[in-house]
């Protein structure tokens, strides 16, 4: 009885614990050993060493949904960062009806991914969107096919993942505003710099945690990004925006690849941990530092 | 002359409501589209109104044409997510609350690593376990199932959860915990008696959390489930993707609308618990 008591905490746990280390780690470890076998349709334990890894990257189509996965990641940060930090600081100046914006710049969040995508799918439709709209209104050249254009149909990804989830941004950029001491920008006023100076040379330089937050959030977001590219372009035209997310489900469940599709899995997670794993090093030092 | 003050007023408001109608713009296509008859649609542009007020594209889009078995409607699966989001949401937050609970006020060796390897796997990118995931749930006999999805959100939903709890009741003081200790009161009865009460906001939080991360799911609802078993936004896509010959956007639109208004509504009734689970999610500060 005293040792029901004693350990009771660890055994409220235990089942818990116990399927984060089976069904995540577990399974990590699983996808990791399958990657380094022959596997094709079914596992196959024998070992085969990398060549799963060199197969994958001598494939084009891997080359493609890497190449694509650079070109949305660093346009989508760089995008989301820039509309994020305008609007908090916009936001941030006293504007009387600041929560009904911010609701407003805030719903795509509540949306999932297959409805923004469904919703841009309609209103970039080459010839029934805003193309035509355009037309009509005596823009008779004007021309919208970048969902049917290979090369460019990766941007429509871009248009629509930046319309879902700026708004976010913006108010983790707001919080981090609002937790800055306001004496620190009455002081500055007061010495007579400019509200453009304070904001470039102060405000936001001590905003650093929160740059840092937002860009790995977006690149975490960006690297699983697999839903919004099936709704809106499902990869196409052809496999021309292909991502490496879209790419591993269509070889485990549509190639019967599972030693490659595992290995482009253990792409990715190699290429989240990296990202990861010193942001919650740092995040948790501060923490201890905190205390 | 206008002072430059005034000036950098006007700008700001423009900026401001340049971005609110990005931000609208697409909801507005949507529903409008969603009212319009085929017809309408293909005389008029993306932002005309609607002649009338027309719902029919809506009745079709919620239970169908009647018209036999290639007939695709959201009703049935909107039932489905339903049967999903309920169990696994109420399995993980209690489970998360107790783990919260336990690592922070019972701590014991080992408890901050056991914190780590939660929080780590609340961030790995689920192709990694799809393919040991789709063998585990044929082997337990339970794909495509609505169990089957229970117990995949349910387990990938406790990293969230557990988290969540964790940092709020790191902030409660231990001082009427170690109080309640002496007094002889055990586990159970101290969160049953003094944590619980106190830990409204933090439920909601994550049940709101909860229920938008697994109805809004595509990932797992496609790859664990097919046919007649799958939940909503795989029905949604489904439906979009239909190779008939005639597309009906408004009905789409109608389809889109609807599997989103469950989230939508909560986060226009409950925005702050909403914005709070997401930035809680993704900071995990």
């Amino acid at each position: 009885m005293d040792w029901l008591k004693k350990n009771l905490p660890k055994i409220v746990v235990a089942p818990s614990f116990a399927v984060i280390l089976w069904f995540v780690y577990g399974f990590i470890a699983w996808t990791f050993y399958v990657s380094l076998t022959k596997s094709k349709l079914l596992p196959n334990y024998e070992f085969w060493g990398i060549h799963q890894y060199v197969r994958l990257w001598q494939m084009p189509r891997w080359h493609i949904a890497v190449e694509n996965l650079f070109i949305f990641t660093i346009l989508f940060i760089v995008l989301c960062i820039f509309i994020g930090v305008i609007l908090s600081i916009f936001l941030d100046q006293k504007i009387r009806s600041e929560g009904v914006i911010k609701t407003i710049y805030l719903y795509p969040m509540a949306l999932s991914f297959i409805v923004t995508g469904t919703a841009w799918k309609w209103i970039l439709n080459p010839t029934m969107g805003i193309e035509k709209f355009m037309n009509q209104i005596g823009f008779e050249n004007f021309q919208f096919d970048w969902l049917v254009t290979p090369g460019m149909s990766i941007y429509t990804i871009v248009i629509a993942g930046v319309w879902q989830s700026s708004g976010f941004i913006m108010a983790i950029f707001l919080a981090g505003l609002r937790s800055i001491d306001d004496e620190v920008i009455k002081a500055a006023k007061v010495d007579g710099a400019s509200t453009f100076s304070i904001y470039t040379k102060i405000v936001l330089p001590m905003m650093r945690p929160v740059f840092m937050s937002a860009i790995v959030i977006l690149l975490h977001l960006s690297i699983k990004s697999y839903d919004l590219v099936i709704a809106l372009t499902a990869g196409g035209p052809g496999i021309s925006s292909d991502m490496p997310a879209v790419f591993m489900t269509k070889m485990a469940f549509g190639r019967s690849e599972v030693g490659l599709a595992s290995a482009s899995a253990i792409m990715m997670f190699v290429t989240v941990s990296a990202i990861i794993v010193p942001y919650l090093y740092s995040e948790l030092r501060r923490e201890q530092d905190v205390k | 002359m206008l002072n430059k003050k005034k000036l950098l007023r006007y700008f700001l408001f423009l900026v401001l409501g340049v971005f609110i109608f990005y931000y609208i713009t697409p909801l507005y296509v949507m529903i409008v589209t969603s009212l319009k008859d085929m017809n309408e649609i293909r005389e008029g542009n993306l932002f005309s109104l609607p002649n009338s007020i027309n719902f029919e594209s809506w009745k079709i889009a919620w239970s169908g044409r009647g018209e036999g078995t290639s007939d695709t409607f959201l009703k049935p699966y909107f039932f489905n997510s339903l049967k999903i989001t309920i169990p696994a949401l109420t399995l993980s937050t209690i489970l998360g609350a107790l783990n919260g609970y336990a690592l922070t006020k019972w701590k014991f060796k080992g408890a901050n690593l056991i914190f780590l390897l939660f929080l780590f796997g609340t961030f790995i990118p689920f192709q990694a376990i799809l393919l040991p995931m789709a063998r585990t749930l044929g082997f337990l006999g339970i794909s495509n199932s609505p169990l089957g999805l229970i117990l995949v959100h349910t387990v990938y939903g406790l990293g969230f959860t557990t988290l969540f709890f964790r940092n709020y009741y790191v902030s409660i003081s231990d001082e009427i915990i170690k109080a309640a200790k002496v007094d002889g009161a055990g586990f159970f009865k101290i969160f049953f008696t003094i944590l619980l009460p106190v830990s409204l906001p933090i439920l909601v939080v994550t049940i709101i959390f909860q229920f938008t991360q697994i109805w809004n799911d595509f990932l797992f609802g496609v790859t664990f489930s097919f046919g007649e078993n799958a939940p909503l936004q795989v029905a949604l896509n489904n439906m979009v993707l239909t190779s008939a010959s005639v597309k009906y956007y408004n009905v789409d639109m109608a389809a889109a609308i609807m599997a989103a208004l469950p989230t939508l509504i909560i986060y226009v009734l409950a925005g702050n618990y909403f914005i709070k689970g997401l930035t809680a999610g993704s900071v995990k500060g």
